[in-house]
């Protein structure tokens, strides 16, 4: 059995709302909060307050890395195995551009798939509880808290709009 | 109070759970219908497979493998199912970039047909290899010989190019899929609630995840918006570096570049306008995305008009008696029938589509878009056509395609509607997230964001 997170879940139908009560928490110092919604929304990730996703890291990488391995492997083979083929000579930049330009994305892309899967889909959440709403049309926030701050939390949600608020013990 | 829903671009009010239950519903068990539909499209894939299999026992010569063209039909219908996937990219990747709104209920549908179609292209150069269990000898990869493929050769570059098309556009898909299927695993039950939940890889549509799947997508999207214009311009070079009378031409990039586009919206056409009213999705994909999708086939269109024109142009202009011959042939020749299947749905009655009533009555679209796919079929073998009168009036002949090509290329439609029907019942044709993305959620408070 996994362990669980302790803290509140606030479920909300409206979105100011929901950015709202982000923002409060955020401000009375709650930083692990946990949002969940059903669509990219630029509103909510406003609220949260993250800074930009370091998968563009791996995006440059993995895309820098095709460039090279691209024309290396491309000048290495030629050079290896030495063919005049027409007329060009052994190691032919302008023809090597294609692969060149195709492993870019290629590697590129993966690298990009990999960034995200370290970053977020891999490492689930784990612990923490979660709502079969949220991927359809509510919003979730998760606050973690012991159970000291757990009423105070919950009437703060509560008072923000939130329509369901439910506990998790560890 | 909560606020009333606005419209999305081309949708009625709804709700964001109204998209859930309406996208959710188009997995409801199939009906009868769809499984004869399905057995078609098995029973098509079983002809081509034992058609290959009967060309692997006897060789090659079973299909139409006669000098002066040997790889006739199965190079003609390799570049079409090529093209075919490019205007699934184009309206994911190209138009997620231009923020245009109209791709938003089409692109996931078009998506897939991208990777089905590229699935089907892919088998045709190995089909025509001859030893199927050697295809690796296609990648640079260390052997004994100590021989390494030739690198300045536009086939390689295509294995490159369709290998990295085929893998982006499947990743592209998948990606987009995941938040999706999270959805469908939230409303399903029983086993499918399992399987489903293995296929949303722990998605949750946490800020976390979101925030990088943001991020992500949009690169993405970057990195495969170029290869729409890349892969077929690959494969026009297949065409345009050798010296054959009709290949041989500057044009061939931009000209393959936007037959791909034009016979794609085809085959979106000929795929959606029955497939939404199927799934009952006509609220969702509505006469503002065909009018749009139509607009995008007509300018694609004019482009052939004019390349096609172009062509003739310069085999007249350039003075060169092989050009000429080769063009005059097209049109007049032996080939005439095949040349004038290309140039009259391609080039004159893509020009209907000026008309609006045509653009928006779905009757007319399909029709048109049959003939869009069989005007771009027939594009391709004019284009191998070529081959059949080059500079040796003595080598001349004409192309003999036998009952093996016909149950190769068969199969190729089976295979590929076997894969599109399976998508279609499976997983969720229209983007859920992304619809939700235009619809406001409701307010407490009267008014906007921004």
């Amino acid at each position: 059995m996994a362990k669980v997170t302790s803290g509140v879940l606030a479920s909300f139908e409206h979105i100011d709302a929901a950015c709202d009560t982000i923002k409060a928490l955020r401000a009375r110092g709650h930083r692990k909060l946990t949002v969940y919604y059903s669509h990219p929304n630029h509103e909510i990730e406003e609220a949260c307050g993250h800074q930009s996703s370091p998968v563009r890291l791996f995006t440059l990488i993995g895309g820098l890395t095709g460039t090279t391995a691209a024309f290396s492997m491309q000048i290495w083979m030629n050079r290896d195995w030495p063919l005049l083929v027409g007329g060009k000579s052994i190691v032919a930049i302008p023809a090597f551009v294609v692969i060149g330009f195709e492993l870019t994305v290629l590697i590129g892309s993966l690298a990009t798939l990999l960034g995200v899967f370290l970053l977020s889909v891999g490492m689930r959440n784990k612990g923490v509880i979660y709502d079969e709403r949220y991927t359809d049309d509510r919003i979730g926030v998760f606050v973690p808290a012991g159970a000291a701050d757990a009423a105070g939390i919950e009437k703060l949600l509560r008072d923000a709009g939130a329509v369901e608020v439910k506990h998790a013990a560890a | 109070m909560a606020v009333a829903v606005q419209n999305a671009p081309g949708q009625p009010a709804q709700t964001h759970a109204d998209v859930t239950r309406d996208v959710v519903a188009t997995l409801a068990p199939a009906t009868k219908g769809y499984y004869l539909l399905l057995a078609g499209a098995v029973g098509l894939f079983l002809i081509g497979a034992s058609t290959l299999l009967l060309i692997v026992k006897e060789g090659l010569g079973l299909a139409g493998y006669n000098p002066p063209v040997f790889w006739s039909v199965f190079i003609t219908t390799f570049v079409f199912w090529v093209g075919i996937g490019h205007a699934g990219t184009l309206i994911s990747a190209i138009l997620f970039l231009f923020r245009s709104p109209w791709r938003t209920a089409v692109y996931r549908a078009t998506e897939a047909m991208t990777v089905f179609a590229v699935m089907t292209a892919a088998l045709f150069p190995i089909i025509h290899i001859g030893r199927q269990w050697l295809f690796y000898w296609l990648l640079p990869y260390p052997n004994q010989r100590y021989l390494w493929p030739n690198f300045k050769s536009p086939l390689l570059w295509d294995v490159f190019a369709i290998g990295t098309y085929f893998t982006v556009s499947t990743s592209f898909l998948i990606f987009g899929l995941t938040p999706d299927v999270a959805a469908v695993r939230d409303k399903a039950t029983g086993w499918r609630k399992t399987v489903y939940s293995m296929l949303s890889m722990n998605w949750q549509g946490t800020d976390n995840q979101w925030r990088h799947y943001s991020r992500a997508y949009l690169y993405l999207a970057a990195l495969a918006a170029p290869l729409v214009l890349s892969v077929h311009s690959v494969v026009s070079w297949d065409f345009a570096s050798a010296l054959i009378p009709g290949w041989h031409g500057t044009i061939f990039a931009p000209y393959f570049v936007a037959g791909a586009i034009y016979s794609g919206v085809g085959m979106v056409f000929t795929l959606l306008i029955p497939l939404r009213k199927y799934l009952k999705l006509e609220h969702m994909i509505t006469d503002y995305h065909f009018d749009n999708m139509a607009k995008l086939t007509l300018f694609t269109g004019t482009i052939l008009f004019y390349a096609y024109g172009m062509e003739y142009f310069v085999a007249w202009y350039s003075g060169n008696t092989f050009e000429q011959t080769t063009f005059f042939r097209r049109a007049f020749g032996p080939g005439w029938w095949a040349g004038w299947s290309m140039i009259i749905p391609n080039a004159v009655l893509s020009q209907l589509l000026w008309f609006r009533k045509v653009r928006t009555n779905l009757t007319s679209l399909f029709v048109l878009s049959i003939f869009i796919n069989i005007g771009m079929w027939f594009e391709r073998y004019v284009i191998i056509n070529s081959l059949t009168s080059d500079y040796i009036p003595y080598a001349w002949d004409q192309m003999t395609p036998t009952w093996a090509d016909w149950g190769i290329l068969a199969g190729s439609f089976g295979w590929f509607g076997m894969w599109f029907l399976l998508f279609a019942k499976n997983f969720p044709v229209v983007a859920i997230q992304e619809i939700k993305e235009f619809i406001p959620m409701p307010r407490q408070r009267a008014g906007g964001h921004h």
